[in-house]
């Protein structure tokens, strides 16, 4: 079994409202030093590697359900295992 | 009677409660924005629904945190009422002025429709008009209005009478014994996810909210 | 990014224009004609942006003179925003509609969602507040998941933009054919209130006026959106980039209540507003221009930029959300920035009006355009296509009558086809409360919506209606049912329809059989509208709706507001008491070419569509109206998909109440879709007057009755059905089929 983390990211191009909202409201609490805030998510996924095809398994379920390639890009890391 | 609205950017209710206070409560609304620091001169003070914030981050964190809310603060230690409807609801818990959470609903989707309730205390400023265990409908519309707290916040919510409004029939939301509107331990501040201001008149459906706003009108100034 | 522009000679030598739509007769004649040399590069994107269709309307032009569009209500027609029509006491009632159906088959979420920003900003741009939205959504047949994602993504960005800026959608239709499948079709109406003195228009005049930009940053959003998208699906190594307009619901509420306060407040500092919808900075800046007959400057370095190293035809071309134009008066730019910035909101001053009728663009200190504001505008060479009838329709087959051996199993089929289907598990995730005006919302049925006018006794009706299956059989009378059927919805509710907006959704204009459909189906709306006195006061074109090279059938979306003079008369689409006397109003005919009945029964529409008498039967319904309005009404529910049948069962569903009725046909009539029926329920006591006012245009069928069963005699068959358990199959059909695995 292999430990994964997807993490899920806006295109840079890509307009984040969310990210903008958080970054002015985080000036507004005083934090000028905060520069930009952008949202993603990440996604810890558990894969019996029993077949040595973990990481490609990671990778396909991210191109066909994780990410919206429209918007979004994608990296993974290995977090652990057996 | 002075109420104020407070207006949060992105609160979109806002109209509705000051249309509900002034044309047919006939009482002096003002709508006061959230970058406001005293609420000196009001009686009662009202959180609006909407999107404050548009959402961002989770439903009214961001709002929690502007200036007006220490003055709310005060306002409600002093013991004087507040009540937020909706999104007022979810800004008031961040706020930790009332405690919990609303999750997500169950279903993750945005939930507009009518729904049965029972008014299990009726002795809060916004609710002595109604009888204990009345039966009544209002709407809903949100997407986070599941309302969660640890057990033992829940039994001691339970135990102080602190639920003002309970889901009867079905619960829209996965809401925890099915709640949907508590009060502070003290009574003075009220939170709940349907809109009362959207059922005060027969004309849009019904009018068994607006024994909500009779209910704070009737306090003696 | 574009490295390296082209240079002019590059251009005419390797004409890029043709990919970006432009044709080489109209590029010449630019060159030759217009501006007397070679454009630039970014010159020449404007040209093409602007001489599209989607801008210019040159080929749909033609047909849409043939629309009325003025009448004595009419304020404003086409060409601004949004029309607007004369309500009484110096209110007006200001809507439109808008097709997103492209950007919404590429990214359903934020095409539909961007879809209603742009119809609101059309509606507050005019200085009106929305007070209502509606959609109308056309999708493939409900049997595979890519259908089921299109469906739950695009009711969730509608219900998303809307939803958050406390507008609520108070009715809408959706229907499902497999025509749809590839190319969904996404539309929205918004309709607005307004005090008559606080109406804009979209000007740029005045010599030293400024042109200030509000709203959201310009990102590359929108450039050759769908092309972008799709390449960046295949490639291996995911690009960078993206075209995908994303919408900002929160920061346009803030730019609508900035827009509002200062349109209502402050309107001596304003000269004009205008939106910047598609095409983004250079069709709001050059429309502004132009109808003031004005020329304009701007410096693009002053354009708020969200990306670094936009060029200028990415700044001028982008369809960024979420922003406004506006024309200021000299002077007043200080009070105008100190509003918008009290509302967090960039505001910045990027150009003045000129008089010299010239189009003028600056960036990096360099001009980069100069070319007349007529040139991109008015000088559009208009192009009538050539037409021909479609070869189907010469091998239509013959009509005939369909069998019923099982009227009750016919009946449930139907209801539970999801054409018919209730829609609640989709519309119920509207917020249609908000505002708290909403007296008849989109959850029940699919009549009309209603908004009471607060301060007054009226309200307003609203509906949007499109079927495009009449219009593949006949486009013509498709086009006529569109606006009787919408008619028929407002009336059905008390009100008095006032006048519509479209969107005419159709397959490619250059094919000569789709510019028929287009011709027949505008001739066929337009005699409705006259006959009916609804002039068409606003709407959109959109073309090139195609699904595996098959164009869709000719959907013309007709968006219908009416007058209702006390709402507290309006009507209930569900009986209300037992006792009273059913009436169908209007003939029942043997009307099944195009029906839902003919499509579950066969699997597919054929035949020829019969000419309806339109004069009788708007005589008929407006007689209806004045029925209601004389309180001779007890309900009212208008007769469109499945027939009367579909039509009786939904009328007593959410009541504990039913019907006895008994038709002197056969069972098939009814499944039968004559357009242009109500069915009226009246008080025995008002049976007199009723029918003084109707005539011979209702036929009393029956009775309601105090158990909840709808019992059906015809001359051929009886059946009794129970309320209850219909209601459930009606309202677990599309559940059950959006749940489903394959």
């Amino acid at each position: 079994m292999k430990k994964f983390r997807v993490y899920v990211t806006y295109k840079p191009s890509v307009f984040d409202p969310q990210g903008d909202t958080i970054t002015d409201a985080a000036k507004d609490l005083g934090y000028q030093s905060i520069q930009a805030i952008h949202v993603g998510k990440f996604f810890d996924i558990e894969v019996d590697d029993s077949k040595g095809t973990a990481a490609q398994t990671v990778e396909e379920l991210a191109e066909k359900l994780l990410v919206n390639f429209n918007l979004e890009v994608y990296r993974y890391e290995q977090l652990g295992g057996d | 009677m002075r109420v104020a609205i407070i207006v949060f950017p992105g609160s979109n209710c806002d109209s509705d409660l000051h249309y509900v206070l002034e044309n047919l409560c006939h009482v002096s609304a003002k709508y006061v924005p959230s970058t406001a620091t005293n609420l000196d001169g009001f009686d009662a003070v009202l959180l609006p629904g909407g999107f404050s914030y548009g959402d961002y981050l989770r439903c009214g964190a961001i709002a929690a945190l502007t200036p007006i809310m220490g003055a709310v603060r005060q306002f409600a230690d002093s013991g004087k009422p507040v009540i937020g409807i909706c999104n007022g609801f979810q800004i008031l818990t961040e706020a930790h002025l009332l405690p919990g959470v609303l999750k997500k609903n169950d279903n993750l989707k945005f939930i507009c429709r009518p729904v049965a309730l029972q008014v299990e205390n009726n002795g809060t400023p916004f609710t002595t008009k109604y009888v204990k265990d009345e039966k009544i409908h209002l709407p809903i519309a949100h997407s986070d209005g599941n309302f969660y707290a640890d057990p033992a916040t829940v039994d001691e919510l339970e135990q102080n009478h602190q639920i003002v409004f309970r889901y009867v029939d079905q619960n829209p939301n996965g809401s925890v014994n099915n709640i949907a509107g508590i009060c502070n331990r003290r009574g003075n501040v009220v939170g709940m996810m349907p809109h009362p201001e959207r059922a005060s008149e027969k004309i849009v459906g019904n009018n068994e909210g607006f024994k909500v706003f009779q209910s704070l009108l009737s306090l003696k100034h | 990014m574009i490295d390296q522009e082209m240079t002019p000679q590059e251009i005419k030598d390797q004409k890029p224009y043709l990919e970006w739509g432009l044709t080489e007769k109209e590029y010449d004649y630019i060159c030759d004609h217009l501006i007397h040399r070679l454009p630039n590069y970014t010159e020449t994107g404007l040209f093409a942006v602007m001489w599209s269709e989607h801008c210019s309307y040159k080929k749909s032009k033609p047909l849409l003179k043939l629309f009325p569009n003025k009448n004595e209500r009419v304020l404003q027609g086409p060409g601004e925003g949004a029309g607007i029509v004369d309500i009484g006491d110096d209110q007006a009632v200001v809507f439109k509609a808008e097709s997103h159906n492209h950007p919404s088959a590429v990214e359903p979420y934020e095409g539909a969602a961007t879809g209603v920003g742009g119809i609101l900003r059309d509606i507050f741009s005019m200085g009106a507040r929305p007070i209502a939205l509606l959609d109308s959504l056309h999708f493939g047949e409900i049997n595979n998941a890519h259908t089921r994602y299109l469906i739950n993504e695009v009711v969730a960005g509608i219900g998303g933009y809307g939803n958050c800026m406390g507008i609520p959608t108070v009715a809408g239709e959706t229907t499902f054919d497999e025509c749809y499948e590839g190319n969904p079709l996404v539309n929205a109406m918004s309709v607005g209130l307004m005090n008559k003195k606080d109406i804009q228009k979209g000007r740029a005049s005045g010599e030293g006026n400024l042109i200030m930009y509000v709203g959201a940053k310009t990102g590359r959003d929108g450039i050759h959106g769908a092309t972008f998208a799709s390449t960046d699906f295949d490639s291996e190594h995911e690009t960078q980039r993206s075209a995908v307009q994303v919408g900002d619901p929160f920061m346009e509420k803030l730019l609508m209540e900035a827009c509002l306060e200062l349109i209502q407040k402050h309107a001596d500092w304003l000269v004009g507003i205008q939106d910047m919808g598609a095409a983004g900075l250079v069709s709001s800046s050059c429309e502004m221009a132009s109808k003031a007959n004005s020329g304009v400057k701007m410096n693009l370095d002053l354009v708020p930029q969200r990306e670094s190293g936009m060029s200028a035809y990415e700044i001028m071309l982008s369809e960024s959300q979420e922003r406004m134009l506006l024309c200021v008066k000299k002077g007043n730019q200080a009070d105008v920035r100190q509003l918008f910035e009290k509302y967090n909101l960039d505001v910045v001053v990027i150009g003045e009006v000129t008089s010299d009728h010239q189009y003028v663009l600056t960036h990096h200190d360099q001009i980069v355009t100069d070319i007349p504001v007529s040139s991109l505008t008015d000088d559009v060479l208009q192009e009538k296509c050539p037409e021909r009838q479609p070869e189907r329709l010469t091998h239509l087959k013959e009509n005939s009558l369909p069998k019923i051996d099982d009227p009750a199993q016919t009946l449930i089929d139907l209801l539970q086809q999801p054409t018919i289907a209730s829609k609640k598990v989709l519309t119920q995730t509207y917020d249609s409360q908000v505002r708290a005006s909403t007296v008849a919302g989109p959850n029940a049925t699919n009549d009309a919506g209603i908004i009471r006018v607060r301060g007054t006794q009226k309200g307003l009706a609203m509906t949007t209606d499109g079927n495009g299956r009449f219009g593949y059989l006949n486009p013509r009378i498709g086009g006529q049912i569109a606006v009787l059927e919408a008619a028929a919805n407002v009336i059905a509710k008390g009100a008095q329809p006032l006048a519509i907006t479209d969107c005419l959704n159709f397959g490619d204009p250059n094919d000569p059989e789709v510019y028929w459909e287009l011709h027949q189906s505008i001739a066929g709306m337009a005699e409705l509208c006259r006959e009916l006195n609804t002039p068409v006061i606003s709407g959109n074109v959109s073309l090139y709706n195609e699904n595996n090279g098959q164009a869709i059938y000719p959907t013309p979306m007709v968006g219908m507001v009416g007058l209702i003079s006390n709402v507290d008369h309006t009507v209930s689409s569900h009986i209300t008491q037992d006792e009273n006397l059913v009436y169908v109003v209007g003939q029942t005919a043997d009307d099944f070419s195009g029906s839902e009945l003919q499509k579950m029964l066969t699997g597919k529409i054929d035949g020829k569509v019969n000419e309806f008498d339109y004069h009788q039967t708007a005589s008929a319904l407006q007689k209806a109206l004045t029925a209601v309005e004389d309180r001779l009404v007890t309900a009212a529910h208008d007769v469109s998909e499945g027939g009367l049948g579909v039509t009786l069962a939904e009328m007593i569903f959410d009541t504990s109440l039913g019907m006895d009725v008994e038709m002197n046909a056969q069972a098939n009539r009814l499944f039968s879709e004559t357009p242009g029926r109500i069915v009226l329920t009246v008080k025995p006591a008002d049976q007199a007057a009723f029918e003084m006012v109707l005539g011979k245009d209702a036929t009393m069928i029956g009775k309601t009755t105090a158990t909840h069963e709808l019992k059906v005699k015809t001359t051929d068959a009886e059946f009794k059905l129970n309320g209850t358990q219909l209601q459930h199959q009606w309202e677990d059909a599309i559940p059950c089929l959006m749940k489903s695995k394959d």
